[in-house]
């Protein structure tokens, strides 16, 4: 059988030699587990030697000239590859200078999708799951991820690592939803599912597709018999993009959720290149929570106390939740109000999102925020300020992997 | 014989000339193969595992990227052994590829370091220069010991049964 009616995707890797890092064994697990392969483009050696001048890049290592005629080889179609993974070293300068050049250059050279990592000798196949998930399904489901309109009645149920959502939609209308905390991840799914259809007024069996996502997508997707169990990536930007009604040309969708935050660049509603932080806690819905419980109030109120603060008032230039809170304790000792604090909290998230992810992703507007942590009314006021530009939150931009699930699996009614 | 540590650490002309006149060449195409024919071990393409670069902590610090430590983790240990160097500057990459620049420095300082003799040439430009560049590599491993001598070898076992019976 060949590569296509097997329907393996062929993942050029494009890396500075991942290969000595001991990570290799987890890309290759992570690339079975979708259905993917890893191939090495093929270059001509002397190439190496000219590539920076050609690039325009000139570095040192001979490994990132020979990432840099890589991707020349995919973009040329000397190499067939559906799409590309860059990865260099994590804490490389050099590396990582070289990691977003290449990934701009095949970015506005080539159609091919793409994404980019920087590893460490811990980087672990879960990790990597999500991300090639994504790209596999950009290649593979090009046709359902250009559906702009719900039809039928359809339900999406988006299993977070915060909190568990569920729509159910008819005809291009949420008619049902429900959204309660994840604490076991099948009972929350069943207890959002049974709040969103009976606000929608219809039982299990006249949903005509169910489409599962979220960190428990695979959990929830066997337990309800999922016609499409899809990583959030592909689902949230499908999602973000139809509630802002923004489904033609570019757009950027912010997604803060609670344990990880991604930053999709989209066109005509698919997902092209996209990061995917998660590392430290520190920039997601998670310190929220904390501010908030430190602060005493519940994380609803968050939103407005900060938006009534100034953030210069306290420096919470935090990478990590645990010097966050260092932070706070810190400021509030000092005399700082509660509303600078939470101001400050926003911009802290917000920056560590424009500094790690915003400098791989080329934002173009509108820029959509969505996730739980856009309805903290100071987030989106920060990243306005941040980057200079309006930010756009949806209504109902907390339910966007639910709405997004529910849209894409109205493809498999008509199927 | 001496035991040649060459760079680029791959370049197949510098170890067949360290052979030529009699010597060991320390490549990084021994440890590779090493690596490569490991029965027990399946992480492909090069066997190496997240272990690897734990090894390499011996020579580089852990705030050093894991593609580092992982390639420090063949070549230090030929380092240690190293007896002799020879250092191409500026080669191009069908002379001998070499990877991570980080990883270069590292184990050019690590060499230097090391206290043995170091011939450090520039990569020919032209015929003269080429002519020049086999010339000093020749003169530089004629000086080398070709046959260690039977008292030397006798006197380095003394000397290591001595340190065991100390410890």
């Amino acid at each position: 059988m060949s590569d296509e009616e097997s329907g393996l995707v062929k993942i050029a890797l494009v890396s500075c030699g991942s290969e000595y890092a001991g990570v290799q064994p987890e890309f290759e697990a992570a690339a079975a587990k979708v259905n993917a392969k890893f191939i090495y483009p093929e270059i001509d050696v002397s190439s190496v030697d000219t590539i920076g001048r050609d690039f325009g890049l000139e570095v040192a290592s001979g490994d990132l000239r020979l990432m840099m005629a890589r991707a020349k080889a995919v973009v040329e179609g000397i190499t067939n590859a559906d799409g590309v993974f860059i990865t260099t070293c994590f804490r490389c300068a050099e590396g990582a200078i070289v990691r977003n050049e290449v990934r701009r250059y095949i970015h506005e050279h080539s159609n091919i999708p793409v994404i980019s990592y920087s590893f460490t000798e811990s980087t672990s196949a879960g990790t990597l799951l999500t991300r090639l998930e994504a790209l596999t399904t950009i290649v593979r489901r090009r046709h359902l991820l250009t559906r702009e309109v719900q039809t039928g009645l359809t339900a999406g149920i988006d299993s977070g690592s915060t909190t568990t959502k569920a729509v159910v939609m008819r005809d291009n209308k949420i008619i049902g939803m429900g959204w309660v905390p994840t604490t076991k991840v099948l009972e929350s799914a069943e207890e959002a599912y049974s709040i969103a259809l009976k606000e929608a007024g219809v039982s299990r069996e006249e949903i005509q597709a169910l489409g599962t996502t979220g960190y428990g997508r695979f959990l929830i997707g066997t337990h309800f018999k999922a016609q499409l169990v899809q990583e959030e990536i592909t689902v949230n930007s499908k999602g973000a993009v139809y509630l802002a009604d923004k489904q033609k040309g570019n757009a950027t969708v912010i997604d803060i959720g609670g344990m990880d935050n991604k930053a999709i660049s989209v066109q005509d509603g698919i997902p092209g290149m996209f990061t995917m932080g998660g590392i430290c806690a520190g920039a997601s819905g998670r310190f929220f929570e904390m501010i908030s419980k430190r602060l005493g109030v519940d994380i609803t109120e968050l939103g407005a106390l900060a938006v009534k603060g100034m953030h210069e008032h306290v420096s919470m230039n935090s990478y990590c939740i645990v010097f966050g809170t260092q932070s706070l304790v810190n400021s509030l000792a000092r005399g700082a109000t509660p509303e600078d604090v939470a101001a400050a909290a926003c911009y802290s998230v917000v920056e560590q999102i424009y500094e790690q992810q915003l400098q791989e992703v080329d934002v173009k507007e509108p820029l959509i925020l969505v996730g739980g942590s856009s309805l903290i009314a100071g987030v989106p006021k920060a990243l306005g300020e941040l980057l200079k530009i309006d930010v756009l939150v949806p209504e109902n931009s907390h339910l966007i992997g639910a709405v997004g699930a529910a849209l894409l699996a109205s493809g498999f009614v008509e199927e | 014989m001496a035991k040649v540590f060459i760079y680029p650490i791959n370049s197949l002309i510098l170890a067949d000339l360290v052979e030529r006149f009699g010597h060991k060449p320390l490549t990084m195409m021994s440890q590779i193969r090493e690596k490569v024919t490991s029965l027990s071990l399946d992480s492909p393409p090069l066997n190496i595992t997240p272990e690897d670069p734990k090894l390499g902590l011996k020579y580089a610090a852990i705030e050093v990227p894991a593609g580092v430590r992982g390639r420090m983790s063949l070549i230090g240990p030929l380092i240690e052994q190293t007896e002799a160097a020879i250092i191409v500057e500026n080669p191009p990459t069908d002379f001998g590829c070499v990877g991570c620049n980080r990883t270069n420095e590292l184990t050019k300082y690590l060499v230097r370091s090391k206290g043995v003799p170091v011939l450090e040439v520039k990569y020919p430009e032209s015929d003269d220069e080429a002519r020049d560049f086999v010339n000093k590599i020749a003169t530089f491993l004629e000086s080398l010991p070709k046959e260690k001598s039977e008292e030397d070898d006798k006197a380095k076992n003394e000397k290591q049964s001595e340190k065991e019976g100390k410890k």
